[in-house]
C-alpha cells in the first residue's frame, strides 16, 4: 500500500514536472507571433529579429510592445519573434537562448533587471548574433555583449521631475513619498538617483521610499500604507505613472483630493496618466518615450548591413504640466 | 489559561495581535478610526478592504482541501474574472450603466463557474489527482485572460463597477462586507448542516464515505465549483479596486496565499477536518503582514525575507509536533519545583533505574 502511494506521489511529480514543461513550451508559442520554422539568416533580405519583452505591466510597456509589432512587420522587412517574459530574468535568459539556438539574425530585448546578463549574452556573441538593447540597459563591465542600446536617460528623467518639484515647492518644506519601480531594475534605481541628487539643497525631503512594481494595484497599497503611516504627506513622486494613478485612488479614499492636498509627480505619459494631469490629478510628468519600434529597426538593419552604430541612443523626451497635457492629449499616439 | 494556550486559534490569533502591536509601536495612531466623507476611514479599515478578495479565494479553498483536494488554479481564475468583466464593460457603449456592469459580474462569475467545474469533473469524474488537475487551469487559465484582453492591460471608467473596490456600504468598505458576507453565509451553511461533516467524512476517507451513503463525486465537485466562484468573485473585488485588469499580475501567487492562509488557520492539506474561523484569522494575518512591511518601513530589498522569517515562526508554532514539545518542555518546568527532594526528579529516576 506504501509501495503504491510512492509510486503514484513519484508518477505525479514527474508529471506535474512535464506539464510545467509543456505550459511554457505553449505559451511561449502562443506569444510568439510570425513565422516559425527554418529561418534563412539575412541572405533573403528578410531580417529575424528575437525581442523578449519584460512584460505587460504597464501601460507604457503596452505602447511600447505595440510599437515594436507595428514596426518590425513582414512589410518591413523583418520576421518578429516575440516573447513576453512577465517580468522574470529567467523567462527572458530562456528566450533569448531559444533565439539563439533558432538561429535569428538579431536579438533584442528589455533587460528587466540591471545584472546578471553576462553569461547568456556571451552565448549569444559565440554564437554570432548582435544584440541591441531597448528601453533598459545592462549592468556589465564588457560593453562589446551588445552592439547598441537604445532608451531614454532614465536618470536625466528623475532630474527632470525633480528640478520640476524644486521650481515648484522649495521654501514650502514638503515632505514627500516615492513610489520605486520593481527593485532592481534600471528605470527604479537612475529615476531615484536623478530625483534624489536634483532635490539635494531644497527644504524637499523624501520621508518614505517603498516599491509599487511598476504596478496600478501595488501603487495603490503602498501609498495607502504611507496614508497609515504618516499624516504630512505633500509630494509623491511616482516611478510611473500606473503607480502615481494606483496613488491616486488611496489619496481620494483617504478623503483627499489629488494634485492639490498632496501633489503628483510622475514620470511615463502614457494616455491614462496624461488624462489624470489634464484633469488636474497629477501635477507633473515626465515622458518616456515608448516608441522605439522605428530607431530599433533602423539599428537592427544599420548592425545586419554592417555598419558601425551608436553605443547609445537617447530617445527625446519631453514633460508636462497640466496645462501642455490638456493641449497634447487630443493628439497622442499612446 | 492552559485551555485558551492549547486553544487551535490561539497561535494565529497571537501572530496577529503581535502583527498589530508592532504596527502601533511604529506608529501609535494605527489602530485609530477616523470618519472622512461618511465613511470609516484607517488601517484596519484598509486591511480588512485588502483581506477581502484574500478570504474569499481562502474560503473555497478551505472547502477544496477538506477533501483531500487542492486548488492551484485560483489565481488564473481571478484574472480570467477581471479580465471579462472589464473587456465587456469597456466595449459597451455605456460604462456607466448598472446594467452594463451587472452584465459583466454575471458573465464574468459564469465564466469562473464553468472553471471550477471544469476542475471537479476532471478530479471527481476523470479521478486526477487533484495538484494536477488544477495545475493544467493555472497555466492556461493567464493564457485565457491574456487572449481576452488582447495581451493588454484593459482600463474602464465606471462608476457602479467602482464601488465594487473603492465603495463604501454603511461606512464599511464594500469588497469587505461581500466578503465577509459570503463567508458567515458559507459558514453558517457548512457548520448548521450535514455539510461539514459530510465532506470531513469524504476528506477523511472518500471510499469509506462513499459506501456508507456519502455522494463523495458531487461534494467534490461541488467545492471545486464553488472554488471557482469564490475566486471569481475575489478577481471583480482585485480588478475594481484598482479599475484595470493585469492579465499576467492580477491574483498572481493568490493561490499560494490562500494555501498558507488555511494552513496558518489549522486546516491540514491532509484533508478531512477543517477549520473556517482559522481561514479567516489566516487571511488577516497575511494582509495585515503585507500593510506591516509598509508601516514598518522595511527595504524593499530585504520585504520577501521578512515575511518569509514571520510565516516560518507562525507555522512552526503551529505545528502539532511543535507544540507537543513546547507543551512537554513546558509540563517538565511546572513538574520540577514541587519536588520535595532534588533526588526524586525524574532525571534522576531515570539514572537510578538504569
Amino acid at each position: 500500500m506504501a509501495r503504491t502511494t510512492l509510486t503514484r506521489t513519484v508518477l505525479a511529480a514527474v508529471s506535474a514536472a512535464a506539464l510545467f514543461a509543456l505550459g511554457a513550451c505553449s505559451s511561449d508559442a502562443g506569444t510568439e507571433t510570425g513565422g516559425g520554422g527554418e529561418t534563412g539568416g539575412a541572405d533573403d533580405g528578410v531580417i529575424t529579429l528575437g525581442f523578449s519583452q519584460v512584460g505587460a505591466e504597464s501601460g507604457w510597456r503596452a505602447a511600447n510592445t505595440k510599437s515594436i509589432q507595428d514596426t518590425l512587420t513582414a512589410e518591413n522587412g523583418f520576421d518578429l519573434k516575440f516573447s513576453d517574459a512577465q517580468q522574470k530574468q529567467e523567462n527572458q535568459i530562456q528566450a533569448i537562448r531559444s533565439y539563439i539556438t533558432q538561429g535569428v539574425d538579431v536579438i533584442a530585448f528589455s533587460p528587466v533587471v540591471e545584472t546578471g546578463w553576462d553569461a547568456v549574452l556571451q552565448e549569444a556573441k559565440a554564437a554570432g548574433i548582435p544584440v541591441i538593447l531597448t528601453d533598459r540597459a545592462v549592468d556589465s563591465d564588457d560593453e562589446s555583449l551588445y552592439e547598441s542600446f537604445i532608451g531614454s536617460d532614465f536618470v536625466k528623467e528623475g532630474v527632470t521631475a525633480g528640478e520640476w518639484a524644486v521650481e515648484q515647492y522649495d521654501g514650502e518644506g514638503y515632505k514627500a513619498v516615492e513610489l520605486q519601480g520593481t527593485t532592481g531594475a534600471a528605470p527604479a534605481i537612475d529615476r531615484k538617483e536623478g530625483f534624489e541628487s536634483a532635490i539635494e539643497g531644497s527644504d524637499i525631503e523624501i520621508i518614505d521610499s517603498q516599491t509599487g512594481n511598476f504596478t496600478r494595484a501595488e501603487g495603490k497599497t503602498v501609498m495607502e500604507g504611507f496614508l497609515n503611516k504618516h499624516d504630512d504627506i505633500d509630494l509623491v513622486f511616482a516611478h510611473n505613472d500606473d503607480m502615481g494613478l494606483g496613488a491616486i485612488e488611496a489619496i481620494e479614499a483617504a478623503g483627499m483630493t489629488p494634485g492639490e492636498d498632496i501633489k503628483i509627480i510622475t514620470i511615463d505619459a502614457v494616455k491614462d496618466g496624461m488624462q489624470a494631469l489634464a484633469d488636474g490629478k497629477i501635477n507633473y510628468i515626465v515622458e518616456c518615450n515608448p516608441l522605439l519600434g522605428p530607431d530599433l529597426a533602423d539599428i537592427a538593419k544599420a548592425v545586419i548591413a554592417g555598419e558601425e552604430v551608436e553605443k547609445r541612443i537617447v530617445v527625446k523626451d519631453e514633460a508636462f504640466d497640466q496645462e501642455a497635457a490638456k493641449e497634447a492629449l487630443p493628439t497622442r499616439e499612446y | 489559561m492552559r485551555d485558551v494556550l492549547r486553544h487551535h486559534l490561539f497561535w494565529p490569533v497571537a501572530a496577529l495581535v503581535a502583527l498589530l502591536v508592532a504596527n502601533t509601536v511604529a506608529r501609535p495612531s494605527f489602530l485609530a478610526i477616523t470618519v472622512r466623507d461618511g465613511h470609516l476611514f484607517g488601517a484596519p479599515i484598509d486591511i480588512l478592504r485588502i483581506t477581502g478578495p484574500l478570504l474569499l479565494v481562502a474560503l473555497g479553498m478551505t472547502l477544496v482541501i477538506a477533501t483531500r483536494g487542492i486548488d492551484l488554479s485560483v489565481g488564473a481564475v481571478v484574472a480570467v474574472s477581471g479580465a471579462v468583466a472589464l473587456s465587456h464593460i469597456a466595449s459597451s457603449p455605456d460604462p456607466e450603466s448598472p446594467v452594463t456592469v451587472l452584465t459583466a459580474i454575471g458573465l464574468a462569475l459564469a465564466l469562473c463557474v464553468v472553471l471550477g467545474v471544469w476542475n471537479g469533473f476532471l478530479v471527481s469524474v476523470l479521478g486526477i489527482q487533484p495538484i494536477i488537475a488544477t495545475l493544467i487551469l493555472m497555466t492556461a487559465g493567464r493564457g485565457v485572460a491574456m487572449l481576452i484582453t488582447g495581451g493588454m492591460i484593459t482600463t474602464v471608467n465606471s462608476a457602479p463597477f467602482k464601488v465594487l473596490g473603492s465603495g463604501f456600504w454603511l461606512g464599511l468598505p464594500v469588497a469587505a462586507v461581500i466578503a465577509f458576507g459570503v463567508f458567515a453565509v458559507v459558514a453558517f451553511v457548512v457548520r448548521r448542516t450535514a455539510l461539514g461533516m459530510l465532506l470531513e467524512a469524504t476528506g477523511i476517507n472518500p471510499a469509506a464515505s462513499r459506501l456508507s451513503g456519502v455522494r463523495s463525486k458531487t461534494l467534490t465537485w461541488t467545492v471545486y465549483t464553488a472554488s471557482g466562484l469564490f475566486a471569481g468573485l475575489a478577481g471583480l473585488l482585485i480588478s475594481a479596486d484598482t479599475m484595470a485588469a493585469d492579465a499576467n499580475n492580477a491574483g498572481l501567487f493568490i493561490e499560494l496565499d490562500a494555501i498558507l492562509a488555511v494552513v496558518i488557520g489549522g486546516t491540514a492539506l491532509s484533508g478531512g477536518k477543517f477549520n473556517l474561523s482559522g481561514t479567516l484569522v489566516g487571511a488577516l494575518v497575511i494582509a495585515t503582514l503585507e500593510r506591516t512591511v509598509t508601516v514598518l518601513g522595511i527595504s524593499p530589498l530585504v520585504t520577501p525575507l521578512f515575511m518569509a522569517l514571520v510565516v516560518i515562526a507562525v507555522t512552526l508554532l503551529q505545528s502539532p509536533r511543535m507544540r507537543e514539545r513546547l507543551t512537554a518542555a513546558r509540563r517538565r518546568q511546572i513538574a520540577v519545583p514541587p519536588e520535595p527532594q532534588p533526588a526524586a526528579s525524574p532525571d534522576s529516576t531515570e539514572v537510578k533505574a538504569r
